[in-house]
């Protein structure tokens, strides 16, 4: 049996199998987690939790690696050292075999979307369960339809993806996301370039997805005031440490001068407004001399 | 769904057409022939010089290809050429005492084996010998015999 | 001038990872054979856009290839008074060499190219990550049909290549030259053989359609997922499947035919 029929369709809000408190239970546990690429660090001994059944946020300045904290969690990339635990297994350890069954409790809603562009929108959310649930064509197409109702998209069932906007497409994404009823689902940047009316969709959609199926979700951002306003956890990561963390009241209240830098949106403080260079009259008297 | 019916059609009709092109080029442009290679049987002959024969020469004989060369060695003993040619199996009425000479097709052409049909009651069955065989003309050897001979009557 | 040395080395390394990656690769396409053959639908939907589509480029060049192979062939041969061999020398040149080579290139620049764009689009679109994280190999879903495809369309194209160039050979030679029919195509069918001929250019073409798909495919799958990055690829797919394509019949060629 496909883990669609084990799972009361969550879309329709009925409470998650899980009877713990949510928050009480990490389901996901980094320690010690180092990475670098090229000449770069990424992260220099990171160490998180991401609490059961909460919407927790990665907020930082772009570029420290926070699509790459996705992906090593989702065991896309390996770290180069520390321990990444996923309700229990270690992600390092898993086989190949084991890592795809991991993967099919969790979903992941890219930055773009990534529909399969040769198949239209109810192929899309249709894709995973054809691949791991075996049901009947007559179950699945009243679950992708059940699916696309809760994104508010059930109409756009025929268009092909190049047929839709953006935000239109990141919610058939995130239909895709859910369809197998995962125990965790990763949005990478799903506010970016998002027009105020998408915007509140998305943030509307992905808490009460959270609350209704007792999901677990990980937002990586750098929209402080959206993230904010749905996040229950928030860890903000820079020069590949943590710089903050804690619940959403608490981090906006710190008083640390990297933290107030990216809350307030300083274009400068501790993340430096102008790239290393030598002094002004330097460089000028250089060119006249020339 | 009518888009994936077309397609598989289309799809069908291009393997279909490709081998009808395969079956084409082995019909009608090669020599694959339905009466196939596997009847019939090998003789043998010696020459002391084949000239420029090659592995699947024809062998004919009043003109018709009846088989071809499929092998060709060099006995250390008699320091002869050993040809083996393969005869197809409708021709089994070749004389024991035939003749098997190496000619030329044409002026600058390739060289084939050509029997001359003797007269003897018995004839040739699977692996025999061909006794009576003439070896393959070489242009420098009638030169020179052309030149001794001019050169014999210039004498006289 | 230790610089350039140094990048030369660096270069050298570079090339034979890349190497490296391509034949990784190729394992992991050809084992993803087993669960292709359960989803035959993926098959079919390839050879159609590899085989199918390419077919109008395939004969049209085919056909005239062999018309103007029966042109100069002609002009040659009469002048030794053999213009009855002219069915043997279009066939010969078709079979052996023309139709493989030809259409292996033609193929890399229509076929190899489109594969490779195709890749690298939905490796920049997140499409291949998409996949992996629906817990689905995108090697054995996306790139193992494709190449199957390739290597079973390549051989059927090469051979409609030269059939096509043959007729043309036969229109221009018999039809507009006056070459004997019965001697073209009488000569050309003891001279040309088989199993030497034949299907020696059946196993180039497929020798060839496997290098030009894993071309395609792996500059696809390795590409840097930005549009130059894309564009970049597509070249070197043409460049190196072409060259490839060369110098595997140089190879071949003296290995079948040398003798």
């Amino acid at each position: 049996m496909g883990p669609a029929l084990t799972k009361p369709v969550s879309s329709c809000g009925a409470a998650s199998e899980t009877s713990q408190a949510p928050g009480a239970d990490v389901l996901v546990r980094v320690r010690g987690l180092h990475f670098h690429r090229g000449e770069q660090r990424i992260f220099d001994g990171v160490d998180l939790d991401i609490p059961r059944g909460l919407v927790t946020a990665i907020m930082g300045p772009s570029g420290t690696g926070k699509t790459t904290l996705l992906k090593l969690i989702s065991g896309q990339l390996r770290a180069d050292a520390g321990t990444i635990e996923v309700d229990g297994r270690e992600i390092g350890s898993l086989s190949r075999s084991e890592l795809y069954a991991l993967r099919t409790r969790m979903g992941m809603l890219f930055q773009s979307g990534a529909l399969l562009t040769d198949l239209n929108v109810f192929d899309n959310v249709a894709f995973p369960l054809r691949e791991h649930a075996k049901l009947p064509e007559s179950v699945l197409r009243k679950l992708v339809l059940i699916k696309l109702e809760a994104v508010g998209l059930r109409g756009a069932v025929a268009l092909m993806p190049s047929e839709l906007s953006g935000g239109m497409a990141r919610r058939v994404a995130l239909a895709r996301a859910v369809a197998l009823d995962p125990m965790m689902i990763m949005y990478d940047e799903p506010f970016t370039g998002q027009d105020p009316i998408s915007m509140a969709a998305l943030v509307s959609l992905i808490r009460q997805l959270n609350d209704a199926s007792g999901l677990t979700s990980i937002v990586v951002s750098h929209d402080v005031a959206e993230t904010a306003a749905i996040a229950d956890r928030i860890y903000i990561i820079a020069n590949g440490q943590i710089m903050a963390s804690g619940s959403a009241e608490q981090v906006a209240a710190s008083d640390s001068a990297w933290v107030r830098q990216f809350m307030d949106g300083e274009p400068d403080g501790p993340v430096h407004y102008h790239y290393p260079a030598a002094p002004l009259e330097q460089d000028l008297l250089r060119s006249a001399v020339h | 769904m009518a888009r994936i019916r077309l397609t598989e059609i289309l799809v069908g009709a291009f393997m279909v057409l490709g081998f009808v092109a395969l079956f084409f080029l082995a019909m009608r442009v090669s020599n694959l022939s339905l009466a196939s290679a596997e009847n019939g049987y090998s003789l043998s002959a010696r020459f002391d010089n084949i000239g420029s024969l090659r592995v699947r020469a024809p062998v004919s004989m009043a003109g018709v290809r009846i088989g071809r060369v499929t092998q060709i060695g060099f006995d250390q003993e008699t320091y002869q050429a050993v040809v083996t040619m393969h005869i197809d199996a409708q021709y089994d009425q070749i004389p024991s005492d035939t003749f098997a000479n190496i000619f030329t097709a044409g002026l600058l052409g390739e060289q084939y084996i050509g029997l001359d049909p003797g007269g003897s009651p018995d004839m040739l069955s699977a692996g025999d010998r061909i006794e009576f065989t003439q070896s393959a003309l070489v242009l420098e050897q009638m030169i020179g015999q052309f030149l001794l001979s001019k050169a014999e009557e210039g004498g006289e | 001038m230790l610089d350039s040395l140094a990048g030369l080395g660096r270069g050298g390394l570079a090339a034979l990872a890349s190497l490296g990656r391509a034949h990784l690769l190729l394992w992991g396409i050809i084992g993803g054979l087993p669960s292709m053959l359960l989803r035959p639908r993926l098959l079919i939907a390839q050879i159609y856009n590899l085989g199918v589509l390419s077919l109008l480029i395939i004969v049209v060049s085919g056909l005239f290839v062999g018309m103007v192979l029966g042109l100069q062939g002609h002009y040659v041969l009469s002048q030794f008074g053999a213009a009855e061999s002219l069915g043997v020398m279009v066939a010969a040149s078709l079979v052996r060499e023309l139709g493989p080579v030809v259409s292996a290139l033609l193929f890399a620049g229509r076929a190899g190219s489109a594969l490779t764009a195709e890749i690298g689009l939905m490796k920049a679109t997140e499409q291949l990550s998409g996949l992996e994280m629906m817990a689905v190999d995108p090697v054995k879903r996306v790139l193992t049909p494709r190449f199957f495809a390739g290597l079973l369309s390549m051989p059927l194209l090469a051979a409609l290549f030269s059939a096509v160039g043959v007729i043309g050979g036969w229109f221009v030679g018999a039809g507009l030259l006056g070459v004997d029919d019965g001697a073209f195509w009488g000569q050309m069918q003891s001279k040309i053989d088989f199993h030497e001929d034949v299907l020696n250019g059946v196993i180039k073409s497929l020798i060839f359609g496997l290098v030009v798909t894993w071309i395609a495919l792996f500059e696809g799958y390795d590409t840097s997922p930005t549009s130059t990055g894309v564009s970049r690829a597509t070249t070197r797919t043409v460049v190196h499947a072409a060259l490839a394509v060369l110098g595997l019949d140089f190879i071949l060629t003296a290995l079948m035919f040398g003798g």
